[in-house]
């Protein structure tokens, strides 16, 4: 009997060897499709936001932490440059944006696609490159460091990479280079300076393998290089107002419609958590053990009580917008957030590159 | 949602024949890096084809089959490989070339080789042994007689080089990763697009996307022809 239902079986399944095998592969299909799609009960919350925060790994802790505090909702990061975290944003792939320029920022306000705009963090750029320093800015400014490596570029003897990404670092990187009198778009032309159009991490690695010179945000620095990725060495660090790199976070306006379907509560939570005590005393631990220093200084009380009121001055002149962090006509149901009004004298104010 | 696409194809139109010279020069500098890519290939992969198809010996079967499963190779792979090799700290850094053009020319070169051998091999397979013979009885040198036999099957070594060009031309992952997309330098079509799609410049992605369709088309249709004779 048992051979019968042995002999039975072996001929179907090579009769219809095709059929069965055709079935597994669509039922199999099915099954991922629906594992794919399957309604879930979490919220997802969609961040599009700046490589650097990303590559430091930061996100990945407030993540879990943020789960741990909402567990109906899940965080999802898009790690883009500025620029591009402002598009996806834009195009209403986004809930919010945690991005570091704030004459882009300022645009997204102005133009209806964002409100209850809020510094969180701040740190500072630096110039790294060969622990030779064939050109010789170490200890210069930044202008100077700039204007130093471009003569020695265009003799031949340096080379300068450049983002190109219209990341916050990008923008910033061409503002020092029109404070130093020179225009990105002329200066791409040239043998000297090449344009990446890439993350910090591989801008990095490629100013490392050409032994060139970058400007990068101090965080993606030591996150490169402890671990032993570059050899590249920070030539120039001013740790002050020509460098300083303020983070905010900044809500879709769920009043635009073509935004009307972001999900605007929880990216409130995502902004309160972010100004939390909790997380901006996080933010003040992140790294140190690692890196032995804060990656992402918390920017919150530094502003609100005047910590250290020569920071707390110089992010009022650089990422304030008229004297507040949000203008009036920008905040929407912000509940218990609360903006930060200045009367500020400008010393400084950076021309917009474009 | 459909108004920026309608946009974006407009506006590569316009750029398209505006002859904008940014597009125009990334177009060229792909060609000539592809071009150079097969010209490297063909000349190391008519040799091995010809042995391969020709001669007969141990592990033949092997290295055919080798080549035959290589076709495929994830060009993301290759790239890596070719990153660690001649990254400054790697093996071949000494020689400068990781970021180059010639870096992207040599990667592509490699990626395509198995696909040239491949369909050389069975070009040449193909082509009657007897007239390897009689070439030989007419007092020709084994190579005299490997290149009579290869002219006759040039119709098969024509539709591998196109084969190849198009693997070469259409390829991210080496260009990506051993060019490193700088601007003016190792910018190409497939690089460029991905950049400009990310940098929210779509019709730029478009108007490039547009031409590189173009180019692969015509070749795919070149190639389809010629298969066809």
């Amino acid at each position: 009997m048992r051979y019968v239902f042995t002999y039975i079986t072996v001929k179907c399944m090579k009769k219809y060897y095709g059929i069965i095998l055709i079935a597994i592969i669509i039922s199999a299909v099915g099954i991922a499709a629906w594992a794919l799609n399957a309604p879930q009960d979490k919220v997802i919350l969609t961040v599009s936001t700046t490589t650097s925060l990303y590559e430091t790994g930061l996100l990945d802790v407030l993540d879990t932490k943020f789960e741990e505090c909402y567990p109906n909702i899940n965080v999802t990061f898009i790690p883009q440059g500025t620029g591009l975290a402002i598009e996806t944003a834009k195009r209403g792939d986004a809930d919010m944006i945690l991005v570091h320029d704030a004459v882009r920022e300022e645009a997204f306000l102005a133009e209806g696609y964002g409100v209850n705009r809020k510094i969180v963090a701040y740190n500072y750029f630096v110039i790294v490159g060969p622990e030779d320093d064939p050109v010789g800015i170490e200890g210069l400014g930044p202008v100077e460091a700039l204007l130093k490596i471009k003569a020695a570029g265009e003799a031949g003897d340096a080379v300068w990479v450049s983002r190109g990404d219209d990341s916050g670092t990008h923008a910033m990187e061409k503002r020092l280079w029109i404070a130093g009198g020179g225009d990105a778009t002329e200066l791409r032309e040239t043998d000297w300076y090449w344009e990446r159009g890439s993350g910090m991490t591989a801008t990095l690695a490629m100013a490392n393998e050409k032994r060139g010179y970058t400007l990068c945000d101090k965080g993606s620095y030591l996150k490169n290089f402890v671990p032993g990725n570059i050899d590249l060495v920070v030539l120039v660090e001013t740790g002050s107002i020509d460098t300083l790199n303020v983070y905010s976070a900044i809500a879709c306006d769920p009043q635009n419609p073509d935004l009307s379907h972001v999900k605007f509560d929880e990216a409130m939570k995502f902004i309160n958590f972010l100004v939390s005590d909790e997380i901006q005393e996080l933010l003040a631990d992140f790294g140190v053990e690692e890196y032995g220093l804060t990656l992402f200084n918390p920017a919150v009380r530094v502003l609100a009580e005047s910590t250290d009121s020569t920071v707390a001055e110089w992010i009022k002149q650089t990422a304030f917008m008229d004297g507040t962090e949000c203008p009036t006509n920008k905040r929407y149901n912000a509940g218990d957030l609360s903006f930060l009004n200045v009367e500020i004298i400008p010393l400084l104010k950076w021309e917009t590159s474009d | 949602m459909t108004g920026p696409i309608i946009d974006g194809i407009i506006k590569a139109f316009q750029l398209l024949f505006s002859l904008d010279p940014e597009v125009y020069s990334i177009v060229l500098r792909s060609l000539y890096i592809s071009g150079l890519a097969v010209v490297m290939a063909t000349l190391w992969s008519l040799p091995i084809a010809a042995i391969l198809g020709l001669k007969n010996f141990r592990g033949k079967r092997f290295l055919r089959g080798s080549f035959n499963a290589f076709i495929g190779f994830p060009t993301v792979v290759l790239g890596l490989l070719l990153f660690l090799l001649f990254s400054r700290s790697g093996p071949l850094g000494s020689f400068g070339l990781l970021f180059t053009p010639l870096m992207i020319s040599i990667g592509q070169a490699i990626l395509i080789t198995p696909i040239l051998v491949s369909f050389i091999t069975s070009a040449v397979e193909a082509i009657d042994l007897s007239l390897r013979d009689l070439a030989r009885t007419l007092g020709s040198t084994e190579i005299q007689a490997s290149i009579a036999i290869l002219r006759e099957a040039s119709g098969g070594v024509i539709l591998a080089i196109l084969a190849a060009f198009n693997r070469a031309f259409a390829e991210l992952g080496v260009a990506m990763m051993v060019g490193g997309n700088i601007y003016g330098r190792t910018r190409l079509l497939t690089t460029a697009i991905a950049l400009e799609t990310n940098r929210g410049d779509i019709p730029f992605s478009i108007a490039l996307g547009v031409i590189l369709l173009a180019i692969v088309y015509t070749l795919n249709i070149t190639i389809n022809y010629l298969r066809r004779r």
